[in-house]
């Protein structure tokens, strides 16, 4: 094989020419990542704005049965993640591992958070019978009325069937999105156990930092799920 | 860096390592374009089979041996097989694999290991597709409209599955590719010294980047739709079918020039060196890849113009899918344009370059007709699409694709095939692909509709004709494949290094190449290209 | 070039813009009527914002070379042509 064992701090890969090469090769790989991971979660963003087009009521209504203070926590720890992020990215490359470590394990506790706040979204609107899948979809109509703004409470006699379409969107997003915490979850392990091995110099961390690129991205879809779903 | 030497006793890269295992975790690019050409094939016959079969049914008016779900069933998996196993796979995972990195003086391509993933997520995937012919079956089409495949036999959320993983082969093969170019080039090798063949895989990876991901979704949500029943494509819960045409359609729109850009590559490549002339128009038909690929993006609506989409809408995307005509008749033009006054030789290669010249134009053509509104009204659902298909991806990129197959054979095996036989199989394949198309112009325009397998009677002479048709193609592939395979085993060894007097860097090493391609990296000084 | 490191300053200055403004989405969201539209598009606006800010200084692409900016813009520029055509069919339609 010719994955022979070098040391990848000093060395490039076989291929390469110098290691700054083979970072610039990495990170751009990571860019051009993240360019599919745009389209993919833009073809959802497509879906969302066509319905929105059509059913822009139930939207306001379905935005409104949601817990934007849960989301705007959720906005917050997710901002917060990405700081401490982008900080062990800074503490890397200027090579004090032991700080990254640290920040790393903040971004992950933050990850966890995250996940957590999700999880009792998901399960109170489950229990009002607000997901659409399987045979579950039973909407507990008294409970989305008492959670409307006054400006909207004359909304929701026009056409509730199709709220259920908001609430499919808000799970494929939300859903797809909180599938990519639990990669970035996956992913900072893999970075903790390589700084651990003490894998990574001021001269090699491509990985931390497409690492960071990844949990960044998925920040930035969170920027727009947030608004469009919670507050709009 | 220093790992050359621990290889440089095993010769070249076929067999510096020896074992089933060196060959399944290898990440040299060479050896995996050499399992894709094992695997393609194997799906290309398969595939060819129930093209086969599908037109043997239609030999008589009515139903022969087949019935109607059988019939749809062959005819799906005849697609998907042939769209997503063979065609996109076929160019720029196979041959862009083996020549890339060898044409812009690397040694690499600069992922190594995704690359050898991406073969393995074809390589699932098809399995999941092959998996689901235990459950019955597929009877959608290959492009799984909702809501019928949103209702249909469950074997559609494995084959969804499949295609679904191996967009993900698509992807990393893009990424890589890109990443390669930019950063791996010999030095000296500017981009407006990039061969041309290099210049289509870079046009087609940005669309398999940016194109893929949106099939990934769509896939998704069919899965979700049928799994879970979310009814986001449902008309009778809110949902929109058109909707998924149009996801549908913004990545498999773009897909078709994932086919045939890099085929149009080849193309450029062999005419160049086969008339030994300077290509005429080198930056035009640089840019007009990277034309094809954008314009790509803004055309998907023409396969919906009777879908219920907006009538608006179609003629913007009608006007817009004439522009596709433009950069693909610079390239036609330009390679007509090399090939006079050069000194043509007739090889196997040529030949098949000149069949995709010659099929490709009718196809180019005949697909201004459907890209017109109104005679798409007429024209849509009848065999005048098949046959307008067929010409594209069969005339056009399978025809490059077996034209780049026999250029770089001599380098991939190091040794030769058998000339005349290479073509007589040029030559059939181009007698039969014309008698199995050509009347299924004149049957659709004369109104015979696709995906049934009866007919009225008045259609007989055109299917007979067609069938007949089929065979010579079938044969004439098989015989290729035969003579490739027997080249490889039996083949005289061709120590030449460059047999057909080519320009481009991968002519001036060993063939077979060694394991990292190049004892020392070329500088280079000049365009390629430059004969005389 | 690239082995730009961004100091902890301006970490913390762009975490705190990016705070700021989730701020200001929900305010403007919650207590400025501008009718539907004119919520949907003040939110979009703040949005494509933050994700600059994010793009720029969290993904470093202020300190990036042409290329990696080319790419992602690449991705959004075809994302806004998908959004903009398929939207353009249902207000047609």
């Amino acid at each position: 094989m010719s994955t022979a064992s070098y040391d990848k701090k000093t060395q490039a890969a076989h291929h390469f020419d110098s290691l700054d090469q083979q970072h610039e090769a990495g990170k751009q790989g990571v860019w051009l990542f993240m360019a599919t991971e745009i389209m993919m979660f833009g073809g959802l963003f497509v879906g969302y704005f066509l319905y929105r087009f059509k059913f822009h009521d139930m939207y306001i209504v379905g935005g409104d049965s949601l817990n934007w203070q849960l989301g705007a926590l959720n906005t917050l720890v997710l901002l917060i993640s990405s700081f401490t992020m982008a900080q062990a990215v800074t503490e890397t490359m200027s090579g004090n591992n032991k700080k990254a470590l640290k920040l790393i394990y903040v971004t992950v506790a933050c990850a966890f958070v995250f996940l957590i706040v999700k999880y009792f979204e998901y399960s109170a609107k489950v229990h009002h019978g607000m997901f659409p899948g399987f045979d579950m979809w039973n909407p507990d109509m008294t409970y989305i009325m008492s959670q409307l703004r006054e400006s909207s409470q004359g909304i929701i006699t026009a056409d509730p069937a199709n709220l259920r379409l908001f609430f499919v969107l808000y799970f494929a997003m939300t859903g797809l999105h909180g599938i990519h915490i639990l990669i970035g979850i996956g992913l900072m392990f893999w970075i903790i156990k390589r700084i651990k091995n003490d894998e990574f110099s001021p001269k090699y961390y491509t990985a931390v930092e497409g690492v960071g690129l990844y949990w960044h991205i998925v920040d930035i879809i969170w920027i727009f799920l947030f608004p469009l779903m919670y507050l709009i | 860096m220093s790992q050359s030497d621990t290889h440089s006793h095993g010769g070249n890269y076929i067999n510096c390592e020896k074992g089933l295992w060196s060959w399944l975790t290898t990440i040299d690019h060479k050896r995996i374009a050499l399992m894709y050409f094992i695997v393609i094939m194997a799906f290309f016959l398969f595939g060819g089979l129930f093209a086969v079969l599908l037109r043997l049914e239609l030999l008589t008016p009515e139903p022969l041996f087949m019935t109607g779900d059988m019939y749809n069933r062959a005819m799906t998996l005849h697609g998907s097989i042939m769209v997503f196993m063979v065609i996109i796979p076929g160019v720029p995972a196979l041959l862009g694999n083996f020549a890339l990195p060898l044409m812009i003086g690397a040694k690499d391509v600069a992922f190594p290991k995704l690359n050898l993933g991406s073969w393995y997520c074809l390589v699932i995937g098809a399995a999941i597709v092959v998996l689901s012919l235990f459950w019955g079956g597929v009877d959608t089409g290959w492009t799984f409209y909702t809501p019928y495949s949103a209702k249909s036999s469950d074997a559609v959320t494995l084959v969804v599955l499949g295609a679904f993983v191996m967009g993900f082969s698509s992807i990393l093969t893009g990424v890589n590719f890109i990443v390669t170019i930019h950063k791996l080039r010999a030095p000296g090798m500017t981009m407006m010294r990039l061969p041309l063949f290099v210049w289509s895989l870079y046009a087609t990876a940005i669309i398999q980047v940016i194109a893929t991901p949106v099939l990934g979704i769509t896939l998704l949500l069919l899965i979700f739709e049928r799994t879970f029943g979310i009814g986001i494509f449902d008309a009778s819960m809110g949902g929109d079918p058109v909707l998924f045409q149009h996801f549908f359609w913004f990545y498999s729109h773009p897909a078709v020039y994932i086919m045939i850009i890099p085929a149009m590559g080849i193309v450029s490549e062999v005419i160049s060196t086969f008339s030994q002339k300077t290509i005429f128009g080198y930056k035009a038909i640089a840019y007009s890849s990277l034309a094809i690929s954008a314009i790509s993006f803004l055309v998907w609506g023409h396969h919906m113009f009777v879908s219920g989409q907006s009538g608006f809408l179609g003629k913007i995307f009608s006007i817009l899918t004439m522009l596709v005509g433009v950069p693909t008749a610079i390239k036609m033009f330009n390679w007509v344009a090399t090939m006079y006054k050069g000194r043509v030789k007739l090889d196997t290669p040529m030949l098949y370059s000149i069949n995709f010249l010659s099929l490709f134009t009718i196809g180019g053509v005949t697909g201004l007709f459907l890209a017109a509104f109104s005679v798409d009204v007429h024209l849509h659902d009848t065999y005048f699409v098949v046959a307008h298909f067929h010409y594209t991806m069969l005339g056009g990129a399978l025809m490059g694709f077996f034209s780049g197959l026999f250029y770089w054979f001599p380098k991939m095996s190091g040794k030769m095939y058998d000339e005349t036989l290479g073509r007589v199989s040029a030559i059939m394949t181009f007698v039969g692909f014309n008698l199995t198309f050509i009347p299924q112009f004149i049957m659709g325009s004369q109104g015979m509709p696709r995906r049934y397998h009866t007919y009225d009677g008045v259609f007989a002479p055109y299917h007979i004709t067609s069938t007949v048709g089929s065979w010579i193609v079938a044969a004439g592939f098989i015989l290729a494949i035969y003579v490739m395979v027997r080249g490889m085993f039996k083949g005289i060894p061709c120590t030449e290094k460059n047999p057909w007097g080519g320009t481009t860097l991968e002519w001036s090493i060993d063939s077979p190449p060694i394991h990292e391609n190049f004892t020392e990296i070329p500088t280079v000084t000049g365009r390629p290209y430059e004969y005389r | 070039m690239s082995h730009h490191i961004v100091p902890l300053k301006t970490n913390i200055i762009t975490l705190s813009t990016l705070v700021f403004l989730t701020a200001v989405t929900v305010l403007t969201a919650k207590y400025i009527h501008l009718g539907e539209n004119g919520n949907l598009v003040l939110a979009m606006f703040i949005a494509c914002v933050k994700a600059t800010i994010v793009f720029g200084w969290f993904m470093h692409l202020k300190y990036e070379g042409i290329m990696n900016r080319v790419i992602a813009l690449c991705g959004l520029g075809f994302l806004l042509l998908f959004v903009g055509l398929s939207y353009l069919d249902l207000f047609f339609r």
